[in-house]
């Protein structure tokens, strides 16, 4: 089921394509601490992907890795089979890797249209002259830009807080803003670190089905880290447990399940006398 | 009752995204144009010009490019007086070498020059943020101050070390020197103030700006979305110097005529200039027009109340103007860090509901 060279067909029924994402023997330090040690797994493109692990089992440093903020001492990231160089993170953005951050960041000073608009930006060609004159190419991109925004806005639900300073609204609707600004870039791959820390049940369900939606309406690939287990095993279609910067588990959710490394770590070990 | 967006329904994005998306406004805008370039050049004198809608024209145009960098991109910038300089000097520089040309070319390219100065004087703020970065445009301000000071080319080696701005003419009529006649200078400076105004907030409501704002508020999330952080500031402070050259160019040329640059673009001119977007309003172009207005119309009005109503000495008179601009600077930073720009929204959304505020 997992081999490296072809895809395969999910329980309920998609078809899952080749590596999109391959991360190789990834091994990354600060100082003298090992956050990530000698980690390899890959994304399969069309896949809900899950990363979980107990707290400082270095998920985030993962996520980071990928998105372009660390460089990793040893090992090699190889988006769509080529290797990547080590690139900044502006850069990652312009190869369809969107994201998400555990504790909101979105522009408070913004309203909601404009940071979402803010996602667009790698679509946006014309030059500064065009843009201070606001005709011709850049009037029409600003437009264009516009409508796959509303789209975005339709598509989660937020028309009514568009104007809004984004300072102004609740926790879970910043979460979503924060969402949809990542998808209005129209990522390839979109990584979500938390996207449902500190909601309610309601509020996950919400999610979990946008985020089923997404990936199932727009086709994108998605990496995410959850503590919510249920949400997990329901979501995703394979599991990277993580535990102390290594990976101690990777298949199904219902793989990782009956891992003992797995119900090791979560439960702990009973210690010897 | 008329200030509604009810019943002017927006059909395309373009007419959602407007500069004044309610109708009143429009119409008030374009009033407000034709008033200027209409109705009060055939009514100004010497004294208006001079002390009010001179200083008012060009230090809007120098708040909106400073607007532009601390507001808008959030790079906070003490060098607005070194940069004026820069634009000043350059304006001279080309009005004399190139004679022939026309004055108003002349001021486009000391902004361009002044662009490019103020870019590389941008670059450290890649590397430091805040306070620091404040420390370091503050050193452009003193460098460029002793640079003019100190190369006799710059000012041509004139005797007084000072510039002075030979005559030109648009269409016939004296813009600079002497012989300018009031409106003529009012003209010149509003043409530069509105073109300015319109490519501010034509970069700010786009792209451009978003780019801006988003470096302002969260550099990390702005940069994870796409946003090139060194491009993004060094357009920042491209564009800021533009604004502030040309404001520093007509400052010279069409305003003062004559100018010694630790003078006129001394430290206590980028405090000015700071002032008035702190007291208008961060990151807005109405802010840059109330903030100049009113630090513009202050020492105007307390010299109108203090010695010529109350008799008292002018020297008591300038001291105090310095106290209520300190006092107004504090009761701004803590009360409506937003600046008049923001009262000025809060006023528009009460006005949108009267008379029937339920």
């Amino acid at each position: 089921m997992n081999d490296r060279q072809t895809g395969y067909v999910t329980e309920d029924g998609r078809q899952i394509g080749d590596v999109m994402l391959d991360l190789r023997d990834i091994t990354l330090r600060f100082g003298g601490v090992e956050a990530i040690k000698n980690i390899s797994f890959d994304i399969r493109e069309g896949e809900i992907r899950a990363i979980i692990g107990p707290n400082g089992a270095g998920k985030s440093s993962m996520l980071n890795v990928i998105s372009g903020f660390y460089v990793p001492q040893d090992g090699s990231v190889w988006f769509h089979g080529k290797k990547r160089a080590p690139l900044k993170p502006y850069q990652v953005a312009r190869q369809g890797i969107a994201r998400t951050f555990q504790n909101i960041a979105l522009f408070e000073g913004m309203t909601v249209l404009d940071n979402i608009m803010t996602g667009r930006l790698n679509y946006t060609k014309s030059g500064m002259i065009a843009q201070a004159i606001w005709k011709g190419k850049a009037e029409r991109e600003e437009t264009e830009n516009r409508e796959k925004v509303e789209r975005v806005i339709d598509f989660l639900e937020i028309q009514a807080i568009r104007k809004t300073p984004v300072g102004r609204l609740p926790y879970g609707l910043k979460k979503r803003v924060e969402l949809a600004r990542a998808l209005a870039a129209e990522p390839k791959l979109l990584l979500l670190d938390e996207p449902m820390a500190g909601m309610n049940v309601e509020e996950k369900e919400d999610m979990s089905r946008f985020i089923l939606d997404v990936n199932d309406e727009f086709g994108t690939t998605i990496a995410l880290i959850e503590h919510d287990m249920g949400v997990v095993m329901d979501l995703s279609d394979r599991v990277v447990v993580m535990d102390y910067g290594k990976k101690i588990g990777d298949g199904t959710p219902d793989e990782v399940r009956n891992n003992q490394a797995v119900i090791d770590a979560y439960l702990g070990v009973a210690h010897d006398e | 009752m008329l200030y509604r967006e009810a019943g002017d329904y927006k059909t395309s994005y373009p007419a959602d995204s407007q500069t004044f998306p309610i109708a009143f406004d429009r119409y008030r805008y374009w009033v407000v144009l034709a008033v200027a370039f209409l109705v009060i050049p055939f009514f100004v004198n010497d004294y208006i010009v001079n002390a009010l809608l001179l200083p008012f024209l060009i230090y809007s145009i120098a708040a909106i490019g400073l607007n532009i960098l601390t507001g808008y991109a959030g790079q906070v910038s003490l060098g607005t007086g070194g940069f004026m300089a820069v634009g000043a000097y350059a304006c001279y520089k080309l009005m004399t070498a190139f004679p022939d040309v026309n004055i108003l070319i002349h001021v486009v390219l000391a902004g361009g020059v002044t662009a490019a100065v103020g870019t590389a004087f941008g670059l450290p703020s890649l590397r430091i943020k805040g306070f620091y970065l404040a420390v370091a445009t503050l050193a452009a301000q003193f460098f460029l101050v002793w640079l003019f000071n100190k190369v006799a080319w710059f000012y041509n080696y004139s005797a007084s070390g000072q510039i002075s701005a030979p005559e030109r003419t648009v269409l016939g009529i004296a813009v600079t020197g002497p012989n300018t006649p009031a409106w003529a200078s009012y003209l010149v400076c509003l043409v530069f103030v509105t073109i300015c105004a319109l490519i501010a907030r034509n970069l700010t409501r786009g792209a451009m700006g978003r780019q801006w704002m988003a470096i302002r508020d969260m550099d990390i999330a702005a940069e994870i979305i796409g946003v090139n952080p060194l491009k993004a500031k060094l357009t920042a402070f491209a564009v800021s110097s533009f604004f502030v050259g040309v404001s520093g160019a007509l400052f010279f040329a069409v305003y003062l005529g004559a100018v010694e640059v630790g003078e006129a673009f001394g430290i206590n001119k980028s405090f000015l200039v700071l002032f008035m977007i702190i007291i208008g309003g961060l990151g807005s172009i109405f802010g840059a027009f109330a903030g100049a207005a009113f630090l513009v119309t202050l020492p105007v009005f307390l010299k109108l109340i203090g010695v010529d109503l109350l008799g008292w000495p002018t020297d008591l008179v300038a001291h105090l103007q310095l106290v209520v601009v300190g006092l107004l600077i504090m009761f701004f930073l803590v009360k409506e860090p937003h600046g008049l720009a923001h009262l000025w929204r809060l006023a528009k959304e009460k006005l949108r509901l009267w008379p029937f505020p339920h």
